[in-house]
């Protein structure tokens, strides 16, 4: 199922710029800028509140930011639907699990394929000529990320009954269905154990390897994030405090000011 | 040439391919799709493999080691191997590196085929105390893209290059397969080895053949049988049942699509003939109570109901046996149609005509509720060096506490000492490299010392009671067999494991570990909260759990005269699982009784000294490799004990 795309930290293929969010009062983002290259592995931290899952959302139009624009594939945008992000690439998962409790994995997974399928709902609904072709594909796809994540043992199992770490995993699953170049994590390691978290990390490593997808992620623990990730992204209360390799944000003196604290 | 007179395995295989060419041989569930390989591909697969073997350089005599699941090309690689007049070594696919050095070592591996790049990783990772492997194939290249080390290949490219090789040496292959001789070695089985390193027990064409045609003939399997292959392929078991019988019958063989998947699989192929060690059918019952006890009242109540009138007649119907009244039949009828269908139709058993356990002492209550239920669950007897094959339970003929009679083509004696000796066509040539232990298991008559203890009983079938050398004295001179005990134990669904102490001492002590799912499930029944494994084995409620079942082996023992004085005096439950990893079990989840003794001796002190609780600090290992410690305060507790008489009278 690989694509041969080796993994080689390409161009950059997202530019935020100047981006500013504001809530009424309360500045979420103010004049954040970074950039994310192609393959790499970018994660964005910062203590609670910091504006990190808002950045996320503005990424991917869930959120419009006030000022400031967001290039993506060279095109410059100040506004863009969900939707559309999703058209051009750009999946994610939630912090809160977003998932369809009732309906199984298969069929929550194959949710994730929607953007792709062409035949309308009439022949969808008939499965009949070339809905069922389509329908064949789109599973082949699912089974080939079912594969990959290895839950083939929970195909047909409805996602409510799943433990947390594994639904987690369906989430991503569904994330992956639709093909992204760019795929944003928000927070895929809350609330696992140790064991969960491992396996998390190795899928979030091979799905970079092995699909070349260009990974955003949110995390609190520090060692997944200097483990697995090329650059960091430092966040504190809207604004960008530093940026780097693990080991420059390390030793940056306002990242470790504004996780230890001091008096202001 | 037929099948039937095919002498080796390849010859096997490329009969089929001829005769019946287009009939399913293997199957693989792949991305969520059962792909069938006919026996003509499975044909062209192996002579893909073996050609590129060869090119690569493996010879005639050389060993190649298979590590990994069930998968069809892991079996085609045994074939490949065959072909070519090398022996396939099949290792546990969940043994960790170190484990592997010895066995690698001792069989001189320079070929490797393995499943995955958790496989490569070991041999990579052992590669400073062995460097002896000179080819590493692979079947699924996930994440070895990135390797770049010489000798490590994927399957397909040793098919690739095995098909140029095959087209430039046209007759190679068909003169490779054509010098084979009957009395080759055929497979190298390395045996756990509950004491000392593990032996690699050589099995010939010849004695496989023996072994699989006996049981072909004693079951009348035939080319339309479905089995599940699913045990792992280092052991005798699934070696005679996945892979000679599959070859001498011409049954097609289903690999599982992944190891949790086992039970899905099943259902969706219905094999007609099965295999299982008595632990599979335990969980596969556990979860069907679970199950019950969360159904709805008028479920439950039709459940027990018809599982009551099975328990009365449902095995004496199976057998054929007469004296089963007509209203009992009209009953089982209906519960057939409303329970036993259904349940066994869940189980993925609907279609079995015959399935066996062995491997273990299976406990009476679950070896008669598949039997009720008309599942013909049979036990055999058997050992690596005999390929499985001493002795079977024929239909109509299944007894609870013995292993059945002396199979076709099988003699059985009892040694003076209670030792069980075997003779047969089926017996391994040597133990490779140890003349020695070949000397000391096979006596002067040709009969093979399985140090198994037992005895026949009035209807001629053996009855197995514990490891000959696990048999000692207690100080008062009776007989101690631990595995009896432990066993007797280990039926109750709340305990896991067992471990017996008594020889050259006054009285029968025992560790026991609970089983975390059965008696978490009691524990959440009653409200208990509990954090884990040691909390719960530390629960006073448990104790008395746990303490109900001892005094229940207790009273069983008491009423049998040579057995009476080993009743277990106290016991204690431990603060671990015994688990392989750390060396207290074999891969085959044998208790290593002599290591127990000695990791454990504070313990044992303790349980002998008749303190009431022991401090103790465990190391282990997990699954990653990394060691931690686990601290507790086990407790112990005295169990009731019978007098033979008081029972009487009570009685």
């Amino acid at each position: 199922m690989s694509n041969g795309a080796a993994r080689h930290i390409g161009d950059v293929i997202l530019k935020v710029d100047g981006v500013s969010l504001s809530f009424g009062g309360v500045k979420a983002l103010s004049e954040v800028s970074f950039s994310v290259r192609e393959h790499e592995i970018l994660a964005i931290i910062g203590p609670n509140g910091a504006g990190k899952s808002s950045m996320l959302n503005c990424i991917n139009g869930v959120y419009h930011a006030q000022q400031g624009t967001i290039t993506f594939w060279g095109e410059a945008r100040k506004q863009i639907r969900p939707h559309q992000a999703a058209r051009q690439g750009i999946a994610r998962t939630f912090q809160n699990i977003a998932l369809f409790k009732g309906m199984t994995v298969l069929d929550n997974i194959m949710t994730g394929r929607n953007l792709k399928m062409k035949t309308n709902f009439l022949l969808q609904a008939l499965y009949w000529g070339p809905a069922q072709r389509e329908e064949l594909e789109h599973r082949n796809k699912v089974e080939e990320i079912i594969d990959f994540l290895q839950i083939q043992h929970i195909r047909k199992t409805p996602v409510g009954r799943l433990p947390y770490g594994l639904q987690k995993r369906v989430e991503l699953a569904r994330a992956l269905a639709a093909e992204p170049t760019v795929l944003l994590l928000d927070e895929p390691m809350a609330g696992m154990n140790v064991e969960e978290k491992q396996d998390m990390c190795r899928f979030v490593l091979d799905v970079n390897d092995e699909f070349g997808t260009t990974i955003i992620l949110i995390e609190h623990d520090m060692g997944v994030v200097m483990d697995i990730s090329d650059r960091v992204v430092v966040l504190d209360y809207g604004r960008k405090i530093g940026e780097g390799t693990p080991d420059e944000v390390r030793a940056n003196k306002a990242v470790i000011d504004a996780y230890l604290g001091v008096a202001h | 040439m037929t099948p039937a007179d095919a002498d080796t395995f390849p010859r096997l295989l490329l009969e089929h391919a001829r005769s019946r060419p287009d009939r399913p041989a293997v199957r693989e569930k792949d991305f969520g799709i059962w792909q069938t390989w006919t026996w003509s591909r499975a044909a062209q697969e192996v002579r893909a493999l073996a050609c590129g073997l060869a090119a690569l350089g493996f010879k005639r005599g050389d060993n190649l080691a298979i590590i990994g699941d069930n998968r069809p090309r892991l079996y085609w690689a045994m074939a490949a191997a065959q072909c070519l007049g090398g022996v396939p070594v099949p290792l546990y696919q969940d043994a960790v590196a170190e484990e592997m050095v010895y066995v690698l070592d001792n069989a001189e591996i320079r070929f490797a085929v393995v499943e995955d790049q958790e496989q490569v990783d070991k041999l990579l990772e052992i590669r400073d105390r062995y460097p002896g492997v000179e080819h590493i194939i692979y079947d699924d290249p996930r994440g070895l893209r990135h390797y770049e080390q010489d000798y490590i290949s994927s399957y397909e490219e040793v098919q690739g290059l095995g098909r140029v090789h095959d087209e430039e040496h046209p007759e190679s292959f068909m003169t490779e397969v054509a010098a084979g001789r009957a009395d080759d070695v055929a497979i190298m089985l390395y045996t756990s080895g509950t004491t000392g390193k593990p032996k690699g027990v050589c099995q010939t064409h010849a004695s496989l053949i023996f072994a699989a045609r006996g049981g072909c003939g004693f079951d009348q399997l035939g080319s339309d049988e479905e089995v599940l292959s699913y045990l792992p392929m280092a052991w005798v078991g699934d070696n005679l049942f996945s892979y000679a019988q599959a070859l001498v019958a011409g049954f097609t063989i289903n690999c599982p699509e992944s190891a949790d998947t086992v039970l899905i699989d099943m259902r969706e192929i219905g094999p007609t003939y099965f295999f299982a060690p008595p632990r599979i059918f335990e969980n596969l019952l556990t979860q069907v109570m679970i199950r019950m006890e969360d159904a709805g009242t008028l479920k439950r109540a039709m459940f027990h109901y018809f599982m009551d009138v099975a328990r009365r007649c449902g095995a004496e119907i199976l057998d054929g046996k007469p004296g089963v009244g007509a209203g009992d039949r009209l009953l089982y009828a209906l519960g057939d149609l409303m329970i036993y269908g259904p349940l066994r139709n869940v189980l993925g058993m609907s279609r079995i005509r015959v399935a066996y356990t062995a491997g273990a002492a299976i406990g009476p209550d679950l070896f008669r509720f598949y039997r009720s239920i008309g599942i013909n669950l049979k036990q055999l007897y058997g050992a690596t060096e005999t390929c499985a094959y001493v002795c079977l339970q024929p239909d109509g003929g299944v007894k609870l506490d013995t292993v059945g009679k002396a199979a076709p083509g099988v003699e059985v004696k009892i040694a003076a000492n209670g030792e069980v000796l075997v003779k047969s066509g089926a017996m391994l040539k040597e133990y490779y490299k140890r003349p020695d232990a070949t000397a000391e298991s096979i006596d002067g008559e040709g009969y093979f010392r399985t140090g198994d203890a037992g005895f026949f009983d009035q209807d001629g079938h053996l009855k197995i009671i514990d490891r000959a050398k696990d048999v000692g004295k207690l100080k008062s001179g009776g007989m101690f067999a631990p595995n009896y005990i432990e066993n007797k134990l280990k039926f109750f669904q709340y305990i896991r494991e067992a471990v017996a102490f008594g020889h050259q001492r006054d009285e029968v002590c025992a560790f026991v570990n609970i089983d975390l799912a059965a008696v978490g499930n009691w524990a959440e029944r009653r409200g208990l909260p509990y954090s884990g494994y040691v909390d719960l084995a530390g629960k006073p409620e448990v104790y008395q759990l746990i303490q109900e079942c001892v005094e229940k082996v207790n009273a069983e023992l008491a009423q049998d005269p040579a057995l009476s004085h080993s009743q277990v005096h106290r016991f204690l439950l431990l603060h671990k699982e015994l688990d392989p990893d750390d060396d207290e079990l074999t891969r085959t989840r044998k208790v290593r009784r002599g290591f127990i003794a000695e990791k454990y001796a504070v313990l044992i002190d303790a349980l002998y000294s008749g303190r009431t609780s022991q401090h103790i600090e465990t190391q282990v290992k997990f699954e990653d490799g990394r060691t931690g410690v686990v601290r507790a305060d086990v407790m112990i507790r005295e169990a009731r004990t019978f007098a033979p008489e008081q029972l009487r009278k009570a009685g």
